[in-house]
């Protein structure tokens, strides 16, 4: 779930592990090793020029790292790196390979409490540290995670299932099929909510295509992620995996929802619409806001519902799955002076849908006109989002936008652009039909266009001016 | 990481303490862990800046810390002792100081690469080998004295050496790490953090176990302190500078006394340190003599006497005195208080009898040792903390049997009562055992807060190497031969090689020191060069001198080296100028700008006396008349005031003085 990429040469996960001795070195650092005859996770003395003895573990080392610098894991427990040209001997003394097994025990089985099945997609919901060689170990199954949060059986029974192991950004179709289906899977085998553990990046684009694929759910069904790293004490993540089984577990809103931090401080957790939701800060825990409406829920011990326009939990209710999707789609993000060969390319290469995000009411300039037109002739989809994200597409007022209407350019009102996109696969995952696409996509399935925005819809604080941070200051951010 | 620096107070004197030890029977070993704040406009890892201080806040966080298990399945010592305290942790925020990377809402920035200079360059000063990649480690703590949970910190040198005392002195390594956070308060279940010294780039010089007496400790922390301050490049002032004092004895464990905020508080901390060990070492023969060795012999039972409580004449344990004191410290249910109806516990430990008065440090007995444990972890902070059997009320002692009944205490038991809500009494009671289990071992891994009567209380269990992890965050550094070669043509004189030619030429000890410490001695060393000025002399001009004008408000600082010259060569040119030299410098402060010559102008210095030796025999003459006083000596006296200050700077003082003599004689 933790979105924070390891440069430094953390050992992940055993699926990376490999059985080279000298794994990642390279070069002059591997040749100097080697010429010592020592190895990673060696236990050894290494003495430098100026006499120095350095006693330690040798670390795995970074390939995008040089290849100059041999890394010691001190018994101090500091890392530092020595230059191949300064070692004059390693004495090997032990050896002292990661460990990367996490004994487990039992997560107990609470008959009065929900059962819930946790989904993983990659990434880390709570992880171990070996502090012998600093590895962070994920801890994914139940039995891990009630050693690293125990609190969740207080909430829920819990299942989980590794689905893959992939940063966000590398969530596509393939993943999207496999997940929908897996979410239907638990629920018709008697799963009282899912719980989908998922990378921040690109979790609104899963929550809407997900509300798209899977409708009908009797259930709520959850993604939930962390934005700053597991193995950190001041994570995010273990209060949010609490929210988000709460959420699950006993919640009420049988929709795909977004469950993350709603302020940066550890208080409670707001439930976002799957299709009206978006990552905002690229590291705040706070990340996540609901754009042009407000958010569904608050969680903390209990939950507190915003609002009662919601899909209830209904156990009776049968969930259904439509997993089309065509990824020949693109948003073209527009900018002033942007030259008509991009859409072009885009026709030529064979995209059959674009999500234009224009500027203002929704927006581009007169020299994109043609190629418009000649990719509308072509047989290509193109509907028009606002890059302003808050507010509608409403291309009646200006002649610009009435031109685009009349290249066949269709508003899609104030759905989010990602959303859009996601829609626009979906859609021509099952017809090419233009009619039929732009019925659909007009044709709310699940809140992706409103009708009305209320005017707390749009709320975005400007800090400096002496009312807001009045408020600021006497509230937790 | 250190605690706040307390107020300066006096300093604990080893001779108010009773007994002496000799330190070498019992195999007393010290070593230092010295912080020192660079002087940089940055902070470490992000862009804010260092330095600014300040007293408000316009934002708060709350957050709280979550242990990582050990890949045994356990929780490590120190992170299930923070977690058990359940504490709320408030983080206090500035716009001017503190951006989102303080807050754990922005990964950090590129190592500040001044830093990373200003610390190899300390690392060169220490004796150090710099290590050739610098990499980046996450230290944790759970204490929310770092919003993130750990402190970033890196070794850039290892292996240094410091001449001590005619043998020497060894650093282990020298790391760069980012400041904590300063406490504002700590009640039960709440810790509020201010964030302005958080992320402020540090040196922690870790020492050998090199010292063996209380004086070595003192000795070396300002032995420590002048090499680092010799280069003008760390920061000076209260808090800028603390140390941890690492204290054992033979037999006992390695004691971490945090944040010692002055050097002169180190000898009766070391020495109560070495007697607590000693006394606990004592402690754990005489609890194996009665059996108690193991974790399992030492039985532990409670008993809820609330109500009985209530009927005895204690008041700390009645419901209406607890009221009270939630009610005037305003402690809110869910925040300072912890879970669960006021419980007053009776706690047995079962034939510990007489071991609560046992004495540790000076002044302190083994119950003390349990309080620190029950306030810190339990969350329990009503003073006493605890009552026990061996130093309880003396008006109460019908309560103390009918409670030693109930809990079923016979004469051979200790009995501890603690008072405050359930969950808490809970914990401490399990506290006390687990303190009982340690003693059964001698002397327990801890981190100790200091005082400044030499006396040390239970901050932390001490955390050990296995906390430790890479931070993925951050790339490493590379250090190349070039840049350590670059920082080491440009290094200051080694403050002991400066110090032995200023003692050659004369300058006192105490004077050179300070020069060292405070950075005064480039500024001594340039003027002699440039100016050809005398060593001893300058020496003790900017020494003392200046140092007295400077502590008594006139703002010296602001004066350029361009200035000093100036005055320096008018000093050779005009001697009588010398005399002069506080109104000189003086106005020199006001206007840094004006040239002295100028300075010296507009003071009438640089007009040649006419006719003063007439002056003052008229003057002494006509003072007789002046005064009653009939003592001759207190005439001249009063005398050679009216005719010095006039002629101070123009004519040499002691001329005026034989002026002066030469009238008075005449006029006798």
């Amino acid at each position: 779930m933790s979105d924070s990429k390891p440069q430094t040469p953390v050992p992940a996960t055993p699926a990376v592990e490999t059985k080279d001795p000298l794994r990642g070195y390279r070069g002059r650092a591997r040749a100097t090793l080697e010429r010592f005859g020592a190895r990673v996770w060696g236990d050894v003395k290494a003495t430098n020029d100026a006499g120095s003895v350095f006693e330690g573990v040798i670390l795995p080392r970074s390939e995008t790292f040089d290849d100059e610098h041999i890394v010691l894991k001190l018994k101090t427990g500091y890392n530092v790196g020595i230059h191949y040209e300064r070692l004059r001997a390693i004495e090997e003394v032990g050896y002292r390979e990661a460990v990367y097994k996490i004994p487990e025990q039992a997560f107990p089985s609470r008959p009065h409490l929900p059962s819930v099945t946790l989904l993983g997609t990659g990434g880390t919901i709570a992880s171990r540290l070996d502090y012998r060689t600093g590895a962070v170990i994920p801890a994914f199954t139940p039995g891990e995670l009630y050693g690293a949060v125990p609190e969740l059986a207080d909430v829920a029974n819990l299942t989980t299932k590794k689905l893959f192991g992939v940063f966000s950004e590398n969530m596509a179709r393939e993943q999207y099929v496999v997940l929908a289906q897996s979410i239907k899977d638990e629920i018709e085998a008697g799963a009282a909510g899912i719980v989908i553990g998922h990378g921040t990046d690109t979790m609104s684009h899963t929550a809407a295509i997900l509300s798209f694929m899977v409708q009908d759910s009797p259930v709520p069904i959850v993604v939930v992620g962390s934005q700053r790293s597991s193995d950190r004490p001041s994570s995010d993540a273990a209060l949010n995996l609490i929210h988000a089984v709460r959420a699950a577990g006993t919640g009420d809103i049988a929709e795909v929802q977004i469950c993350m931090f709603g302020p940066t401080s550890d208080r409670y957790a707001l439930l976002h619409r799957g299709t009206r939701c978006r990552k905002m800060h690229s590291s705040y825990r706070s990340t996540f806001r609901t754009v042009g409406d407000v958010p569904m829920a608050m969680v903390g011990d209990e939950i507190t519902y915003l609002h009662n326009d919601y899909r209830r939990r209904d156990p009776s209710r049968r969930i259904r799955l439509d997993t089309s999707y065509d990824d020949r789609t693109t948003i073209l993000y527009y900018y002033p002076g942007m030259k008509p060969d991009l859409v072009d390319a885009l026709v030529e290469k064979g995209y059959r849908g674009i999500v234009i995000a224009g500027t203002g009411l929704g927006h581009v300039n007169k020299p994109l006109y043609p190629a418009l037109k000649r990719a509308h002739a072509a047989g290509v989809h193109i509907v028009m989002c606002v890059q302003t994200l808050w507010g509608f597409a409403q291309m009646y007022v200006y002649d610009t936008g009435r031109d685009l209407l009349d290249l066949g350019v269709v508003p899609l009102d104030n759905m989010l652009p990602e959303t859009a996109l996601m829609k626009l696969s979906w859609v021509l995952g099952s017809t090419d039909d233009h009619d039929e696409v732009l019925r659909r996509m007009r044709d709310v399935v699940n809140h992706e266009m409103l009708e009305r925005e209320p005017h707390n819809g749009y709320l975005i604080l400007q800090g400096g001016l002496p009312e807001t941070d009045e408020f600021t200051s006497s509230h937790w951010k | 990481m250190t605690p706040s620096a307390s107020a300066p107070a006096a300093r604990p004197r080893v001779s108010s303490f009773p007994e002496p030890l000799d330190y070498a029977a019992v195999g007393l070993i010290s070593g230092l862990e010295v912080h020192q704040q660079l002087l940089t406009e940055q902070k470490l890892f992000c862009r804010c800046p260092a330095g600014r201080f300040t007293k408000t806040h316009d934002g708060t966080v709350l957050r709280h810390m979550r242990p990582t298990l050990s890949e045994l399945g356990v929780y490590d010592g120190t992170a299930l002792m923070e977690f058990r305290t359940r504490k709320h942790i408030i983080y206090l925020l500035n716009r001017e100081n503190t951006c989102t990377y303080e807050m754990d809402d922005t990964p950090p920035f590129p190592v500040n690469q001044t830093a990373v200079d200003t610390a190899i360059e300390q690392c060169l000063m220490l004796g150090c080998d710099i290590v050739d990649e610098v990499h980046i480690a996450r230290k944790q703590y759970l204490d929310g004295s770092i919003p993130t949970g750990f402190q970033r910190t890196a070794i850039v040198g290892v292996n240094g050496v410091l001449p001590f005392r005619g043998r020497s002195l060894s650093i282990v390594q020298v790391s760069v790490e980012e400041d904590s956070c300063r406490e504002v308060t700590d009640r039960g279940h709440l810790i509020v953090w201010r964030t302005d010294r958080l992320g402020m780039p540090l040196i922690e010089t870790v020492t050998g176990p090199d010292l063996r007496t209380p004086d070595e400790v003192e000795e070396a922390i300002l032995l420590v302190g002048r090499v680092c301050r010799s280069t003008g490049h760390v920061r000076v002032g209260m808090g800028a500078s603390r140390q941890d004092v690492n204290v054992s004895v033979r037999g006992g464990r390695r004691v971490e006394i945090k944040g010692v905020p002055k050097a002169g508080w180190a000898p009766a901390l070391v020495h109560g340190e070495g007697w607590r060990q000693v006394n606990l070492l004592r402690l754990r023969d005489e609890l194996h003599r009665r059996g108690l060795a193991t974790p399992e012999s030492i039985r532990v039972e409670t008993t809820d006497v609330t109500e009985i409580a209530q009927r005895g004449n204690v008041p700390v344990l009645r419901r209406e005195e607890w009221e009270r004191w939630v009610q005037d410290g305003k402690r809110r249910r869910t925040w300072e208080l912890g879970e669960g109806p006021l419980t007053v516990l009776a706690v047995r430990v079962r034939g510990a009898a007489g071991t609560l008065a046992w004495p540790t440090q000076p002044q302190r007995t083994f119950a003390d040792e349990l309080k620190g444990r029950v306030r810190v972890i339990a969350g329990l902070d009503q003073q006493p903390i605890l009552l026990h059997g061996e130093a309880w009320p003396g008006d109460a002692m019908p309560l103390l049997a009918e409670i030693r009944a109930a809990a079923h205490c016979d004469d051979a038991d200790a009995l501890v009562v603690v008072w405050g809500p359930e969950r808490d009494c809970r914990t401490a009671a399990d506290d006390i055992r687990m303190r009982y289990v340690a003693a059964t071992d001698g002397v327990p891994n801890e981190t100790r807060q200091p005082f400044e009567d030499g006396s040390t209380d239970f901050e932390r269990i001490l955390p050990g190497a296995d906390r430790m992890y890479p931070d993925t965050d951050s790339p490493p550094t590379r250090v190349t031969r070039e840049r350590v070669e670059r920082l080491t043509a440009s290094l200051p004189e080694r403050p002991w090689l400066r110090e032995a030619r200023y003692a050659a030429a004369g300058v006192a000890t105490s004077t050179a020191h300070y020069l060292v410490r405070r950075g005064g001695a480039a500024l001594v060393d340039r003027i002699v060069e440039e100016c050809g000025a005398d060593v001893k002399f300058t020496a003790f001009f900017f020494g003392e001198r200046v140092k007295g004008l400077r502590r008594s408000g006139v703002k010296t600082g602001a004066i350029p080296f361009e200035r000093w010259a100036e005055l320096f060569r008018a000093f050779e040119t005009r001697p009588p100028l010398r005399d002069a030299w506080a109104v000189i410098v003086s106005r020199m402060a006001v206007t840094p700008t004006e040239p002295v010559a100028d300075i010296v102008a507009a003071l009438g210095l640089d007009t040649p006396a006419v006719a003063w030796r007439e002056h003052v025999a008229a003057r002494v003459q006509s003072a007789a008349g002046e005064t009653y006083d009939a003592d001759p000596g207190r005439v001249l006296r009063y005398a050679s005031g009216r005719v010095t200050d006039p002629l101070r700077g123009r004519v040499p003082a002691v001329e005026v003085v034989e002026a002066v003599r030469a009238a008075a004689g005449a006029v006798r």
